[in-house]
């Protein structure tokens, strides 16, 4: 009897996180229908977004998270999957241990010291050397195009190259440690040097496990708000230039939230929300499946 | 011919090593690379925090605008009152829960749940501060330290539950078959004694759960919302250290910039503490926990 109810008052809980769950999808999509009827599909495909005349747009903020979020991968990857790379395949066990310890606390920093940081240190450097450097590098290119602000696209996929980072490293060196060790012993027993082997051998077969961390990490840059906030700039434009002034989906709820005065305002904001909760839950599960493809039964980094 | 073949093997083993030393060198730069934000942050974070830590941080409230002087005592007591809230909700579903997975937690359903919440790990921050807000702001009409401990007990829940479900599965079978053999009930033994074997990995899950809710910003923008004054109940505006972080960081005014610093070392101290000290306690700590 007593073990029943233990059982049952066990499974209750585990039923309350399925409801929660429900719950947070019902009340995202109800409070956003308002918006969802005004605007229909055309919320995300419009470019206006003026609060004093009740035209709600959320392209610019689309635009802004995508190419923020897919600059940091852009620049996070190569970087993580060569620490991955030097953890599992070339580094001696101590090294390696204390390497792994100092990345996962990066991922511990909170993400509004990283804005702080971002602020007052990264955006006044960038202003003063990095941006006028890549303008003389690359004259013309409307990839640096527009006065060095500092902050803008370029800082904002900075900063999340920066919180991503740990998470690639970790998830591409469990993949790559579970890699069978005979494999590695088979390449080098024929001659292969150590980078041939990890590169025929140990990639090849990491390969979906690596794409998982990636988009593991890209959901991650997608809906990170604090530090993207403070260092984006905060404009909703879509500009090809990655020196100008930006504004991500998660920071405009941030900024806006508690100034929407009227309910369409408040309705916009959430269906941005909404877009940002669907997109996020899928890419985590396709990267679940991803890295459960490559090493079933493997514990998978949340 | 003979001679050009062996030639020609010799140049392209130099060139194979020359390669591998040349990839070699770019991996270890890269994890140069990675490690570098780390101490730039921390040692800014240090210099720049140092000078604004005295006892008016943590024992006044903030000094109006222009004024200098002043602490953020309440967001410091805030905190604590949110991480509180938060607790009180988060470990009772999350243990709970998390006990199901281990012991009863097999089939479809705790698949789904399994999922579920890996899913909830993955939800932005903001968004789950969105959700507080509609179930707790709109109906009590107020932003309130109880929305804001709720926004943060979610962030907490899928941490605490995956911990205590590795935890309990780490305790040997043998012991849960030593304890049944002697005619100890089943919901006995998971009390008694499954959940006391397991409680060092459960306690760690607890830990880094709340280390990461002590900085997190984005779920108390629009729920705790934060004041300038002491709590003033559940039901009304809070302060807290992060919001207050960002707020000043934000603002035009040296001092208050200065007073973040502060605020920020503070923070960081507490999270790597935590972080680092649990994480050398257990011998698991750096393997196989998630980021």
């Amino acid at each position: 009897m007593a073990d029943t109810a233990f059982r049952r008052v066990s499974f209750v809980f585990g039923v309350l996180i399925v409801a929660l769950v429900a719950l947070m999808v019902y009340e995202m999509a109800q409070q956003s229908s308002l918006s969802m009827r005004t605007f229909g599909p055309a919320f995300l495909t419009s470019t206006t977004w003026d609060p004093q005349h009740r035209a709600f747009g959320a392209l610019p903020f689309i635009y802004g998270t995508v190419v923020s979020s897919v600059l940091a991968l852009v620049i996070a990857t190569p970087i993580s999957l060569g620490v991955a790379i030097f953890l599992v395949e070339m580094s001696p066990n101590w090294l390696g241990n204390v390497i792994s310890a100092v990345v996962e606390l990066l991922a511990a920093i909170p993400s509004v010291l990283l804005g702080l940081w971002g602020i007052f240190v990264m955006v006044p450097f960038l202003q003063r050397y990095v941006e006028p450097a890549l303008q003389t590098a690359f004259p013309g290119v409307p990839l640096f195009d527009g006065a060095p602000y500092g902050v803008g696209l370029l800082a904002a996929g900075l900063i999340l190259a920066i919180m991503i980072v740990p998470t690639i490293v970790a998830i591409s060196r469990d993949v790559m440690a579970s890699v069978p060790i005979a494999q590695r012993e088979g390449m080098l027993a024929l001659g292969a040097t150590k980078w041939e082997t990890t590169r025929r051998a140990v990639l090849p077969y990491a390969r979906s496990g690596i794409v998982g961390a990636m988009v593991l990490g890209l959901g991650r840059a997608l809906g990170e708000t604090m530090a993207v906030t403070m260092v984006i700039g905060n404009r909703p434009v879509i500009s090809p230039s990655l020196l100008d002034p930006s504004y991500t989906m998660a920071s405009v709820i941030a900024n806006e939230f508690t100034e929407a005065t009227y309910e369409l305002y408040v309705s916009a904001l959430i269906e941005i929300g909404l877009v940002l909760f669907a997109v996020t839950i899928l890419m985590n599960a396709a990267a679940r499946l991803l890295v459960a493809r490559t090493a079933r039964g493997m514990p998978v980094a949340p | 011919m003979q001679r050009a073949l062996v030639l020609r093997r010799t140049r392209s083993i130099t060139r194979r090593l020359i390669v591998d030393r040349a990839m070699a060198t770019l991996f270890a730069l890269a994890t140069v690379i990675a490690v570098a934000p780390l101490v730039l942050v921390v040692a800014y974070i240090v210099v720049n925090g140092v000078r604004g830590i005295d006892l008016d941080l943590v024992t006044k409230l903030p000094a109006p605008v222009g004024e200098a002087g002043g602490g953020m005592a309440n967001a410091f007591v805030g905190s604590a009152i949110l991480i509180a809230i938060a607790s009180a909700v988060a470990l009772p579903v999350g243990i709970l829960a998390g006990v199901y997975l281990s012991e009863f937690g097999r089939g479809r359903f705790a698949a789904t749940l399994r999922f579920l919440t890996d899913v909830l790990t993955g939800i932005p921050s903001i968004v789950v501060g969105i959700v507080a807000y509609t179930l707790v702001v709109v109906p009590f009409r107020s932003f309130s330290a109880l929305s804001g401990g709720l926004a943060l007990s979610i962030i907490m829940i899928p941490t605490v539950t995956r911990t205590t479900e590795e935890a309990l599965k780490r305790v040997p079978t043998t012991i849960r078959e030593a304890s049944l053999a002697l005619g100890v009930h089943e919901w006995k033994t998971v009390l008694r004694i499954v959940i006391p074997t397991g409680l060092g990995g459960i306690v760690t899950g607890v830990m880094l759960a709340i280390a990461r809710i002590s900085g997190e910003t984005a779920p108390l923008l629009f729920t705790a919302f934060g004041s300038s004054f002491w709590g003033e109940g559940p039901l009304k505006p809070i302060a807290a250290v992060p919001l207050q972080i960002f707020q000043y960081a934000i603002s035009p005014y040296k001092e208050w910039h200065d007073q973040a610093w502060a605020a920020a070392l503070v923070l960081m101290l507490f999270v790597l503490v935590l972080n680092v000290g649990i994480r050398s306690v257990t011998r698991t700590g750096f393997q196989s926990r998630g980021v």
